[in-house]
């Protein structure tokens, strides 16, 4: 195989080893045994009970990776940027919770680990429908449609009630007291563990997706949708199955979010959600298949964790995306992906010492830019609702010019600093990249 | 693939250690009330406000020694006004063992809370938490959803909706309905059409609208059909911009109607209607500035003169005052913070509020019961609001007793 | 006849607004492709520059200064931000734009503050104009008309009288060709997003006083904005005021119609009761389901006629 279709290859498969075609299993295994013990790193030995909080963050993190991955098989592997993925999870989530009530009540003899498979089924219900529509068009026109269905969507469920229940949702109790495994789901840990088998089993079909014949075609799609068809297949044919696909995976999401919060409401169908995919896709990095679970991981964390410890939590994720925008627009996952080469070559220890010389500076500049985020939110918000700033446990003195004057010394020194060190890296870097794969295009 | 899922591990570890670590906490030393609302994105003016008030609250409590000698200490969550986040927020507040939680924003939000609260409180019964209620007036809480564990102390739609219609000038023949189309609203609307079919059927309905929330930008068609209709006043339950815009469009085309609302006090409003507005706006609310002067208070006139003094939107939480006031003396009585004894501790609770009047946390539904003004706004009064020249007048006001309506609330009971 | 003349009127007034919003927006996505989100961050800050002008100085340098200050932020946005990251896809230039929406959303709450702006008409316009049965219709608003039409037709004459409109036109379709020809094609570019951003910092200075003035004005303005721009069709301004003209009529319109489909079913005999999903959906009056019909109506053109109304490309 040439340089180039590996490099393409490389795109939305995982690097495999050149030679037999070997499934790795042991990352799998590895991220099962981790979920499964995140937990217990922060169980409340003093109360004898899980940390509530961290296993919501941790449940949140486990839909969002479903839904991150299902969004991903349409915006890295078929090319189709879908603002309406939201409404899939989201209407799901609704059928839910419809399904829980009749379950509860003995109409719906479905044992509480196959509700997802279910839902799953609903979302791919939903998806044929309003994928009839939408894949009809391709790139901007999918997006503009999609930006319809969403709006549309998301104004009707404030409005009707036997379905959507209006603006205050609909409600349930997940404790249906029908298990295969006997459990009931009063603790959110059970549920936790539920979310983990299913994330597994969703993740491995949408790996699996991507090697058939459909997953590839989608590709192609993606990359040259006359030469498609050139070949035989009608791509809108191609973009409906695969658009479906993803809303059944999208689905099971959305019915473990109904489990998990007995309430859905139309903030589960609206825009905002289906942004937060893009953004968990874009930033982890839409060219692999595990981008996106890196990117839900670490959104979650942002708006979970951060959102806890400071307000204004939205302009650090408005930066974050204009960071990665400009500097790594193939996500984190790209990041990690161009040190490849000096992996192969053995050469990673020789980056050890410029990285640590561009990470004082860098983070003096993060230093000092949250701080001035802080001290003017708090100067502005923050003090009139009679907060108190502290760092590391020392209040500060908002008055005084000494925080606002290190904090601009933070950010500028660091600044200049940060782009003499960085120009620095990159000749390092040059170099690195000349020894391992000497005469290709930087 | 071998970095990214190292990477990933390594970094969840080390985030984990850092919560842990934060997570950790000395013995209570404070009193902690967890206070969740949105702080942040759209209706974030609306959980700033209510922070401020609460804030002032805390801080005189806190001079006055607090309860049990403790002092208390308010833990804010943003919930960016959606359902999820407010149950993980409570999830925090379970997690750090705070025994209150509070919110005021989005009856939404409320009724999630409601049902997440019951089922924690049922599934964790070493763990509870009790429900104060500062601001989520949809009557179905006291009602159909009522629950032993939430307390609400502020007047349910129902409570307002008796001094709405009670306080209609008796010359009034016609009203137009309009409100928002979601369970606060609806709640409005049932209501206002239950009194008034109750206290004033001579007065007819000419009109029964319903807009979809925050999302109309130009009333002006409304204003056409509310004139088409010959209605001589607008009763709506509108707040925020809807109100707000509302009201503009009417004075913008010189539409000669009254406009009685329920929650025209709010911040916005007065400031929208500007001076064509004069003897038009009426509101029903539980406190405006100029109460004290009405009824020769001088304590509460310095109150008023303290908080404008600082803040540049009108005290309206009265409600908070008697609820900590009430907390206080249930902490006291119950000798500890545990929610199931201040719970028996708040029920049928007798207070007094600012003002003297004695109001009543009733123990059928858990709704603090409180007396209503309805007030003009209207010039020449001592003190303005938001800066117009225009001020609050009292024009009617209810008692305790006319205030104390039925309840469909059937609480279930805890055993222990 | 009463309700119809005057919701004309209305409607008229607002369909202007938003055209004045969706003709910049136009230029941007038809020339440069670019999503841009932050369009009604754009026009937020407009309204928001403007109260603080008004405070200062007064309405009328407002009218001037806003919307050239947004301008020049439009500028900046495209020299120092859109510009890098063009090569790396529109996916990346929406994200851009994204991350400005958060940012300047959160930037104007800690610079102002979280209450509405206290930004009001100025007193030499706040009179009734004439009065329509029994029904004022006040001067501001009749000004709001002469100020987006004067611009209307300011940009159009800018657009197809002048040597600088036909370089924007052309490029709108060919920017290789024109390139080619030796024009500065991203000056141009950059001309057209500052020009698309002074339009919107215009409609945020005019719109910002008969509106609420508030840090939430963005989200409620953009995503209709973007319905017209699409259903008007890229490349088209004619389109795009078609469009805007149509959905404020629709919106206006809808409001008066207290009918819904069970409504026309009466004569039939069917009568219909709002027991489950279907029959609330056709018992709804169509007043309740004004703010739904702008998106329908783009997913059927979308379906049917993807360049739009009077698009002159594909989308």
């Amino acid at each position: 195989m040439s340089e180039a279709t590996q490099a393409e290859d490389a795109r939305v498969l995982p690097a495999r080893s050149t030679g037999a075609r070997t499934i790795r299993y042991w990352p799998w295994l590895a991220a099962l045994l981790v979920s499964l013990a995140l937990p217990w790193l922060f169980y409340d030995w003093q109360h004898a009970r899980h940390a509530g909080f961290i296993v919501s963050v941790l449940s949140q993190t486990g839909m969002m990776i479903i839904f991150a991955l299902s969004f991903n098989m349409l915006m890295g592997q078929a090319g189709l940027l879908s603002f309406c993925h939201s409404v899939l999870f989201g209407l799901a989530g609704y059928s839910t919770v419809h399904f829980l009530n009749a379950a509860g009540s003995g109409e719906l003899p479905v044992p509480m680990e196959l509700i997802p498979l279910l839902a799953g089924f609903s979302g791919l219900g939903f998806a044929a429908v309003f994928g009839y529509m939408a894949t009809k068009q391709r790139s901007t026109a999918f997006a503009m449609i999609t930006l319809g269905i969403v709006q549309l969507v998301t104004t009707a469920a404030t409005m009707f009630h036997h379905f959507f229940g209006g603006e205050g949702g609909v409600k349930t109790d997940r404790m249906i007291d029908n298990s295969l495994f006997g459990l009931k789901y009063a603790h959110a840990i059970e549920v936790y563990y539920l979310i983990v088998a299913w994330a597994l089993i969703a993740a491995i079909g949408m790996y699996f997706h991507t090697n058939t014949p459909l997953g590839r075609m989608a590709n192609a799609c993606r990359d040259n949708h006359e030469r498609a068809q050139f070949v035989g297949y009608d791509p809108s044919i191609v973009r409906f199955l695969q658009f479906s696909l993803a809303g059944f995976y999208a689905g099971i999401a959305g019915g473990l979010f109904a489990i998990t919060y007995e309430i859905v409401t139309f903030d589960a169908v609206a825009a905002p959600l289906a942004a937060n995919a893009l953004l968990m896709a874009y930033i982890g990095g839409a060219t692999t298949f595990v981008g996106p679970v890196l990117g839900a991981i670490l959104i979650t964390l942002l708006q979970s964790v951060v959102s806890l410890m400071s307000n204004s939590w939205l302009i650090y994720v408005g930066v974050l995306f204009i960071t990665m925008v400009i500097f790594a627009p193939a996500g984190i996952t790209g990041i990690i992906l161009k040190h490849a080469p000096i992996m192969r070559a053995g050469l990673m220890g020789r980056l050890v010492l410029p990285y640590s010389r561009v990470l004082v500076p860098g983070a003096s500049v993060l230093f000092g830019s949250i701080g001035l985020v802080e001290l003017l939110s708090f100067f502005t918000i923050g003090r009139a609702q009679g907060k108190h700033l502290e760092l590391f446990g020392q209040p500060l003195d908002i008055e005084s010019a000494v925080p606002w004057v290190i904090c601009l010394v933070c950010l500028l020194g660091g600044g200049f600093w940060l782009a003499r060190e960085a120009r620095q890296f990159k000749r390092v870097w040059d170099g690195l990249m000349e020894i391992a794969q000497p005469g290709a295009p930087p | 693939m071998k970095f990214p899922r190292f990477i990933a591990m390594i970094s969840l570890v080390l985030l984990g250690l850092g919560l842990w670590g934060s997570g950790a906490r000395a013995a209570d030393a404070t009193i902690k009330i967890g206070y969740i609302d949105p702080f942040s994105g759209a209706s974030a003016s609306v959980g700033d406000a209510s922070l401020k008030m609460f804030q002032f609250i805390v801080d005189n409590i806190n001079a006055k020694g607090g309860a049990l000698g403790k002092k208390f200490e308010l833990v804010t969550f943003d919930d960016k006004q959606q359902p999820a986040e407010a149950l993980i927020a409570l999830k925090s507040v379970t997690d750090q063992n705070l025994s209150f939680v509070m919110s005021c924003v989005g009856s939404n939000i409320g009724s999630a809370l409601i049902d997440a609260v019951n089922k924690h409180n049922t599934r964790n019964p070493d763990n509870r938490v009790l429900q104060l209620n500062c601001g989520q007036l949809a009557t179905e809480l006291t009602n159909e959803q009522c629950s032993f564990w939430h307390f609400r102390f502020a007047g349910s739609v129902e409570m307002r909706a008796v001094a709405r219609i009670k306080s209609l000038p008796a010359s009034l023949k016609t009203v137009y309905l309009l409100n928002q189309d979601y369970l606060f609203g609806q709640s409005i609307r049932n209501d206002t059409k239950k009194f008034l079919a109750l206290y004033r059927p001579d007065i007819k309905i000419v009109g029964d609208e319903m807009i979809p929330l925050m999302q109309v930008k130009d009333f002006s068609p409304y204003i056409t059909k509310i004139k088409a209709s010959g209605a001589e006043s607008l009763l709506t339950g509108n707040y925020g911009p809807d109100l707000a815009l509302l009201i503009k469009a009417g004075v913008d085309a010189g539409l000669n109607i009254r406009y009685d609302s329920y929650l025209g006090h709010v911040i916005g409003a007065p400031t929208a209607i500007g001076a064509a507005g004069d003897g038009r706006l009426t509101s029903v609310m539980e406190i405006h500035d100029n109460i004290s002067v009405e009824e020769n208070n001088a304590a509460q006139e310095e109150f008023v003169k303290q908080w404008r003094a600082t803040h540049d939107f009108g005290f309206i939480a009265i409600n908070s005052v008697t609820q900590f006031d009430m907390l206080v003396r249930a902490i006291e009585k119950a000798g500890s913070t545990d929610p199931l004894k201040v719970a028996l501790a708040l029920e049928g609770m007798e207070q007094k509020d600012m003002f003297g009047a004695v109001n009543v946390m009733r123990k059928d539904d858990h709704q603090l019961l409180n007396p209503y003004y309805e007030a003009v706004l209207t010039k020449g009064q001592k003190y303005d609001v938001e800066k117009t020249g225009m001020g609050w007048k009292t024009e009617f006001k209810t008692t305790v007793a006319d205030e104390t309506l039925p309840t469909t609330c059937q609480m279930k009971r805890p055993e222990s | 006849m009463q309700v119809g003349l005057i919701s004309l009127l209305d409607g008229l007034v607002y369909g202007m607004l938003l055209f004045m919003l969706a003709s910049g927006l136009t230029l941007i996505l038809s020339m440069m492709g670019v999503l841009n989100f932050a369009h009604a961050s754009i026009y937020m800050l407009g309204a928001y520059f403007a109260y603080q002008i008004d405070q200062w100085v007064g309405f009328w340098p407002a009218l001037v200064i806003a919307p050239v200050l947004c301008g020049a932020i439009g500028a900046a946005i495209e020299v120092w931000g859109l510009r890098r990251v063009h090569h790396n896809g529109h996916i990346a230039e929406l994200l851009f734009t994204f991350g400005l929406v958060f940012i300047i959303g959160r930037g104007v709450q800690m610079i102002w503050g979280m209450l509405p702006m206290a930004y009001r008409v100025p007193a030499g316009l706040d009179f009734p104009l004439f009065s329509l049965y029994g029904e004022n219709f006040p001067a501001y608003r009749g000004f709001m008309l002469l100020v987006s039409g004067g611009m209307l037709f300011a940009t159009w004459l800018l657009l197809k009288k002048t040597r600088i409109g036909m370089i924007i036109q052309a490029s709108l379709t060919h920017p290789g060709m024109v390139s080619a020809l030796g024009h500065n094609v991203p000056l141009v570019f950059t001309t057209v997003f500052a020009g698309g951003s002074f339009l919107a910092g215009l409609a945020g200075v005019i719109a910002g006083n008969y509106l609420t003035t508030e840090s939430a004005m963005a989200d409620a303005m953009g995503p209709i904005v973007f319905v017209v721009v699409i259903f008007g069709g890229l490349g088209s301004l004619a389109g795009c005021f078609i469009a805007s003209i149509l959905m404020g009529m629709v919106q206006t319109f809808s409001v008066v119609f207290d009918y819904s489909f069970a409504d026309a079913l009466k004569p039939f005999g069917v009568t219909l009761a709002a027991n489950d999903l279907l029959g609330e959906i056709l018992t709804i009056p169509m007043s309740r389901i004004g703010p739904l019909i702008p998106y329908a109506l783009l997913i059927l053109i979308l379906v049917f006629r993807p360049r739009g109304l009077m698009g002159t490309r594909e989308t």
